[in-house]
């Protein structure tokens, strides 16, 4: 690898302050639904954006390959592309390898190479690495964002892809042909840059393994969130704050198994004056897991959505910094920034509301695995040895001081 | 084939007269393009507008000064409706988004649905009345001077943060008209930072909601007095029941300081 070579990550020449927008549909029934729902949704709130980034993550979408890790894959160059297709092919068989399809759109220029691979792990190698297919895939996320200069992983679950990049998002839709793909799920986002350049790898979703996130808002504690992600091998190197939520949602729900809930007030704490008025038993669960995931906490204005293979979630910063709405149409579920995106797609819906902060609206695909452990009653030593990751002393009651 | 799809066309809404009323089709039109024609249709004389189809348009009756205009939205009003708005009465048969009355100087708002965030932000002047509920900082630094007091009544829930940092005027929740029956009126933080204004509360609230700069009492008969003309406007704007409304003693939050924070950044 050169050392001379560029980073990835393309500064916009300008900067402009502002906010984001977002939108989720789900319908929870499990029936498919085009690209174009969303892209309707995000086209009414184009103004939250300013065309420095847009995109979307669908779930269901490649029923032709369900058992499948889909890798929607960024380029700077054919260098970069072979040096990651050396990669992949070191540990995995790679069954349909192709360029993405997309059209050309006025508005979207310089986009990268955009490539995806249908791929498994090699037979034996997980044998081999003693680790689940869903760790080999997060290191090999971690290892080609982190060394292979000029690629960028956009996603990478089974049955599902994030289509993002530099643009409006109805300009990113039409450009990545999503009319084309029908799935259950999808999200969206149109991308208002502050803190962080606008390029094709940082517009979101953010997405590792079937998590994705798409967020309005800014994280001020990302420095303390990507020092603690490090512990568990995380690599932040994307440049922008929102990559923390995604790895933190993966960390917290596939790795520590921590229910839903719980995993959410992690990352939207409620006030210790709230927590004080709680009845004695949640008190203590509280009490413990801000102890314990005080590094997970998201501090700072954000609406959230988390999408994966099951459903999504909408969360909000404890205190509302952010604005969200969701509604209810029969078996669909709609979250966005304004109200406008969800009656664009559903004129008439049965229940309108503002959901309060800090707690998830959740919309749960029937029939699908539901990937995150249900309820929220657990003992403040179950959470601590869930996060220490040590069973056997689990009885001893391991103790957390708040 | 490429299909496109957009959210809105920057193009004039489709317009028609019926009777006095001039009556723009909102439907797919960019909010521009939708308040050029408003403004343009006052500069022509109209006193009556319809918007039909309404769908997230942002800064609708914005900055407009007429006192005798009347605007109807028939749908979703987006963001900032009737911000900066001097005069004129904006009536929203539907739901309002975030911002509504934003720095407001007079006139009236009246929404038959539920209102979001941020509702009549530094508004100093003029009414809002919503039917339903109200989402975060509603009434975050209202103010008032002399003749001039904003009111603002709320029919249904409110969030966190009522009335914060309130400076002036008349902030009312009923907790009536609501999706949230098991929730408190309000939420926390109510008051917080309120040096000058009232209050008005249907019910009781609990000492952990509300902000440390406020004293809570009972109406008394005198209060009651002088909000019983507000909540006689309000429920004729809306079509609603007053002895209904003012069937429950209503609580009276005031500041207990103008100048709770003087000596923040004084050194003593």
């Amino acid at each position: 690898m050169s050392a001379t070579r560029p980073r990835y990550a393309e500064e916009a020449p300008f900067k402009i302050h502002g906010g984001c927008g977002l939108a989720g549909i789900c319908d929870e029934s499990g029936k498919p639904m085009s690209g174009e729902q969303i892209i309707l949704a995000m086209a009414v709130q184009r103004d939250r954006g300013n065309g420095l980034g847009g995109g979307f993550a669908g779930y269901g979408i490649y029923p032709e390959f369900p058992d499948h890790f889909a890798f929607h894959l960024m380029y700077h160059d054919e260098q970069a592309r072979e040096e990651t297709e050396a990669l992949l092919a070191e540990h995995c068989i790679v069954d349909l390898a192709e360029p993405m399809p997309t059209r050309p759109v006025k508005g979207i220029s310089d986009a990268p190479l955009l490539y995806r691979y249908f791929l498994k792990p090699l037979p034996g190698e997980l044998e081999r690495l003693e680790m689940s297919e869903e760790d080999l895939v997060v290191r090999l996320v971690m290892t080609i964002n982190a060394t292979v200069d000029g690629a960028f992983v956009a996603s990478s679950g089974k049955n599902m892809g994030v289509f993002k990049g530099v643009g409006f998002p109805e300009e990113i839709g039409h450009f990545y042909r999503l009319e084309e793909y029908e799935g259950h799920t999808w999200t969206g986002h149109n991308r208002f840059p502050t803190n962080t350049p606008g390029w094709w790898g940082g517009a979101h979703p953010f997405a590792l393994l079937d998590w994705t996130i798409v967020h309005n808002g800014e994280i001020s504690s990302y420095g303390i969130n990507s020092r603690y992600l490090e512990q568990f091998g995380y690599k932040c190197t994307l440049g922008t704050d929102t990559e923390v939520a995604a790895y933190l949602f993966d960390l917290m729900l596939r790795r520590h198994g921590l229910p839903l809930e719980l995993a959410c007030k992690a990352l939207a704490a409620p006030l210790w004056t709230e927590i004080d008025r709680m009845p004695e038993g949640e008190r203590e669960l509280m009490r413990s897991l801000r102890a314990v995931y005080g590094p997970a906490m998201l501090n700072g204005p954000f609406a959230i959505i988390l999408g994966f293979n099951g459903g999504m979630v909408a969360l909000n910063d404890r205190i509302k910094l952010r604005p969200l709405v969701a509604a209810r149409a029969g078996s669909v579920v709609i979250v966005a920034s304004e109200e406008a995106a969800i009656r664009a797609v559903a004129s008439e819906p049965d229940a309108v509301w503002m959901p309060k902060a800090g707690e998830p609206t959740v919309a749960r695909v029937a029939g699908m695995p539901w990937p995150i452990h249900g309820d929220l009653h657990l003992s403040p030593a179950e959470v601590s040895c869930a996060v220490l990751g040590t069973e056997d002393v689990c009885d001893e009651a391991v103790e957390v001081s708040a | 084939m490429q299909q496109v799809i957009e959210g809105y066309r920057q193009v004039a809404p489709a317009m028609r007269a019926e009777g006095d009323t001039v009556v723009l089709d909102a439907n797919g039109v960019y909010y521009q393009q939708l308040n050029e024609a408003i403004r343009s249709a006052v500069s022509a004389g109209a006193r009556n507008i319809r918007i039909e189809n309404a769908n997230g348009q942002r800064y609708i009756g914005a900055g407009l000064r007429a006192r005798d205009l009347r605007i109807e939205v028939h749908g979703t009003a987006g963001n900032d409706l009737a911000s900066f708005m001097d005069g004129p009465t904006v009536e929203v048969f539907g739901n309002a988004q975030d911002g509504v009355g934003n720095t407001m100087a007079s006139g009236k708002v009246v929404v038959h649905g539920d209102a979001g965030d941020v509702l009549g932000y530094g508004m100093r002047g003029g009414r809002v009345y919503v039917r339903g509920d109200v989402g975060y900082r509603v009434g975050i630094h209202m103010k008032a001077y002399e003749s001039l007091v904003p009111v603002v009544v709320c029919g249904g829930k409110a969030r966190d943060f009522f009335g914060e940092y309130m400076a002036g005027g008349v902030l009312v929740l009923l907790g009536m008209n609501t999706q949230f029956p098991g929730d408190p009126i309000a939420g926390s933080f109510l008051g917080t930072g309120m040096h000058g204004g009232v209050i008005y509360v249907r019910g009781d609230v609990e000492p952990w909601q509300c902000g440390k700069e406020v004293g809570v009492a009972e109406a008394s008969d005198a209060d009651m007095a002088e909000l019983r003309p507000i909540l006689e406007d309000y429920c004729a704007a809306l079509g609603l029941d007053l002895d209904e409304v003012l069937a429950q003693p209503f609580t009276r939050i005031v500041p207990v300081s103008h100048r709770p924070y003087g000596k923040l950044y004084a050194y003593l």
